[in-house]
């Protein structure tokens, strides 16, 4: 008996001495995101998309100034990706145009999150009649032919004089892709309100004189935490995309401002000719997207709470 | 089950309505409303405007707008003549007895136009969708049931390729590769057409059609075959990790008969369902594909629409777009009530 107990004191100094940092559920979902290869690959590669889109204004040339004596010049050292019909530089347009889609599509994250989580939470822990006004709200939006609406809305507000919807805007078509994206968000934070708001802990908290606030921001809303960023980094994918779409339809950014999707309109007339036109800005769309899925799917991984406890042995 | 229906049915009226009253004060409230077609002429003066809204009956509130576009005229008295006289009753019967007006462009009933394009849509629709589950199933299934396989690997990885290549540039590098590279051996002629439904001025042949079909409907189709066959793969290794498929491999059923027996089968379940969730996607995604190939479907009318700001056709595609997405919506969640024993809605 004595022997046991004073190897167990011995244990626990031990352990005493080699005591591990205490480890958060983030550096633990840290962790298992780096042992993900394709969402490192994904995190690097979007890094240097990232970089490109930044340093985009250290390029010599001008993204919109044309130089008609250098137009359709394949690509060289002068020019790597090229020159278009005006004589502009395709690397550098390119570049810029990441510029724009990527803010395009942080906007429209902001935009959804700005719009699903309140309307989420309040149908979530209210729930009744208030719910129900929502839900039939989200449905309606659901019903929606998303592409047909957001052209035909892109085309009103290009001739619309509203007072913070400039036509060719990045904010305006950041408010059509985003008018149409947040009831996945807020369906998925409903959700995790409905789940959890009868739960023994937030009796608890309520029973401790807790305001709904507190208990809305406190208890319930950092158990979406990991739902909210995989669905935003899926988001922000989608967007891109989709204002690539719209921009190659000629309903999103317009030229002269490049975008990924205005490019390969301008590259279609002179597809044949002319193929590098449409090599590059496409390349970039497929990177982008395919980072941020890989992303999204090791940030699934890494924030799936059970996944994270079976790690720490519980 | 019937009575589910029936209240789903019930359920779809109210949202059809409410999608169409955002819809028409959209398009209606949108600059210029659907007079600045004739604002353009320069024999357009301040008078002659007035007269135009009174005879389109633009002069109303909104609201009765909405009635008349709904449930048409012909039961009051509209000023036909612009004087500001109502004189004689209206003609039209509204969108709810299928009279969706005219075109500005072409002055053809909407309805017709549609009924026009809708079937070269749907036409290019059944291949894709047909060569997307020929392609996907199987991806799937071996994907599973070989699941970290060099081909199971394989495949995941070019899904997430196929989920990332946006339709629009594949299009434009399938007519780089395929029209502007590849020639025929035999005729020396580009390897496939960059467009249209068929050859003009040509006679008809099987070989002629199959050869306009084969790009656009393969640059739909890799984003969806990537979707699904991902989808079939999760939903397949989760079915396989069931009890009954255990309890089958115990009993000593076969293993092919396991696999497609009991394991596919209920596999296939959520994929009908996400199906049918994902078909009006299918159906407006068209759109890239019909522009790119110059396709004459649903997709390039609404386009053109669109860009000319043609009101009535804009308002019946949206609304018919509508009504495949809650139609469909519906459908997904009967299959699923149909299919799946265990859920059952009462």
């Amino acid at each position: 008996m004595m022997k046991n107990n004073e190897k167990t004191l011995e244990q626990n100094g031990e352990i005493k001495n080699n005591i591990r940092p205490p480890e958060t559920m983030m550096s633990l979902a840290w962790k298992r995101f780096r042992r993900h290869p394709g969402a490192m690959v994904g995190a690097f590669v979007m890094i240097l998309m990232i970089l490109t889109a930044v340093f985009a204004s250290l390029s010599p040339y001008d993204p919109e100034k044309s130089d008609i004596k250098n137009r359709f010049q394949s690509p060289s050292l002068a020019h790597p990706f090229g020159t278009d019909g005006l004589g502009r530089d395709l690397m550098t347009r390119t570049f810029y145009g990441g510029r724009v889609s990527m803010t395009v599509g942080l906007m429209v994250v902001a935009i959804t999150l700005g719009i699903g989580i309140p309307i989420g939470t309040v149908a979530g822990y209210y729930g009744g009649w208030i719910d129900n006004i929502l839900m039939r709200i989200i449905d309606a939006t659901l019903a929606l032919p998303a592409l047909l609406f957001m052209i035909l809305l892109a085309a009103i507000l290009r001739e619309a004089d509203l007072p913070f919807v400039q036509s060719n805007s990045k904010m305006t078509i950041a408010l059509v892709l985003g008018v149409l994206s947040w009831p996945t968000v807020a369906r998925l934070v409903r959700a995790v309100f409905l789940t959890l708001r009868e739960m023994d802990y937030i009796q608890a908290a309520r029973a401790l004189g807790a305001s709904d606030l507190r208990i809305i921001l406190r208890e319930l809303l950092p158990n979406g935490f990991g739902p909210i960023i995989v669905q935003s980094t899926l988001g922000l994918g989608y967007a891109i995309m989709e204002e690539s779409g719209l921009s190659f339809l000629g309903f999103g950014i317009m030229p002269p401002t490049p975008s990924w999707g205005n490019m390969l309109n301008n590259a279609q007339d002179h597809l044949v000719q002319y193929p590098w036109l449409a090599i590059f800005p496409g390349i970039m769309i497929f990177l982008t997207i395919i980072s941020v899925n890989y992303i999204g799917d090791g940030l699934r991984d890494a924030l799936d709470p059970y996944k994270v406890l079976a790690e720490i042995g519980e | 089950m019937g009575t589910y229906i029936v209240r789903r049915l019930l359920q779809a009226i109210p949202m059809l309505l409410i999608v169409s009253i955002v819809l028409f004060g959209l398009v209606n409230l949108a600059p210029g409303g659907p007079l600045s077609q004739y604002s353009r002429s320069r024999r357009m003066t301040a008078e002659r405007a007035e007269a135009l809204k009174r005879q389109f009956g633009l002069d109303k509130p909104l609201p009765v707008q909405y009635v008349v576009w709904l449930a048409g005229n012909d039961w009051m008295k509209v000023d036909t003549t612009g004087d500001g006289i109502l004189d004689s009753y209206g003609t039209r019967k509204g969108i709810l007895r299928g009279d969706f007006g005219f075109s500005y462009k072409t002055r053809e009933p909407v309805l017709d136009e549609i009924g026009e394009r809708l079937p070269n849509t749907l036409y290019l629709l059944f291949f894709m969708m047909l060569f997307t589950g020929l392609i996907a199933i199987p991806i799937g299934i071996i994907s599973a049931v070989k699941q970290y396989s060099a081909f199971d690997i394989t495949a995941t990885t070019l899904s997430f390729m196929g989920q990332a290549i946006p339709d629009f540039w594949f299009g434009l590098i399938l007519i780089l590769v395929f029209y502007a590279t590849l020639n025929n051996p035999f005729t020396g002629d580009a390897l496939l057409p960059s467009g249209g439904m068929y050859t003009l001025g040509a006679d008809f042949s099987i070989w002629d059609r199959i050869k306009h079909l084969i790009l656009p409907v393969t640059m739909g189709l890799v984003g969806w075959v990537a979707w699904y066959s991902r989808y079939l793969r999760s939903s397949m290794l989760e079915v396989i990790n069931q009890d009954y498929i255990r309890t089958a491999r115990a009993k000593g059923q076969n293993e092919r008969k396991v696999l497609y027996k009991h394991a596919f089968k209920n596999a296939l379940i959520p994929v009908v369902t996400l199906f049918a969730l994902d078909f009006p996607y299918m159906f407006t995604g068209y759109i890239y594909a019909e522009l790119i190939f110059s396709w004459p479907g649903m997709g390039r009318l609404y386009y053109d629409a669109a860009t000319a700001r043609n009101y009535p056709v804009l308002l019946g595609v949206l609304i018919i777009g509508a009504g495949i997405v809650i139609i469909s919506n519906l459908l997904a969640d009967i299959a699923y009530a149909y299919l799946d024993p265990r859920v059952r809605y009462e």
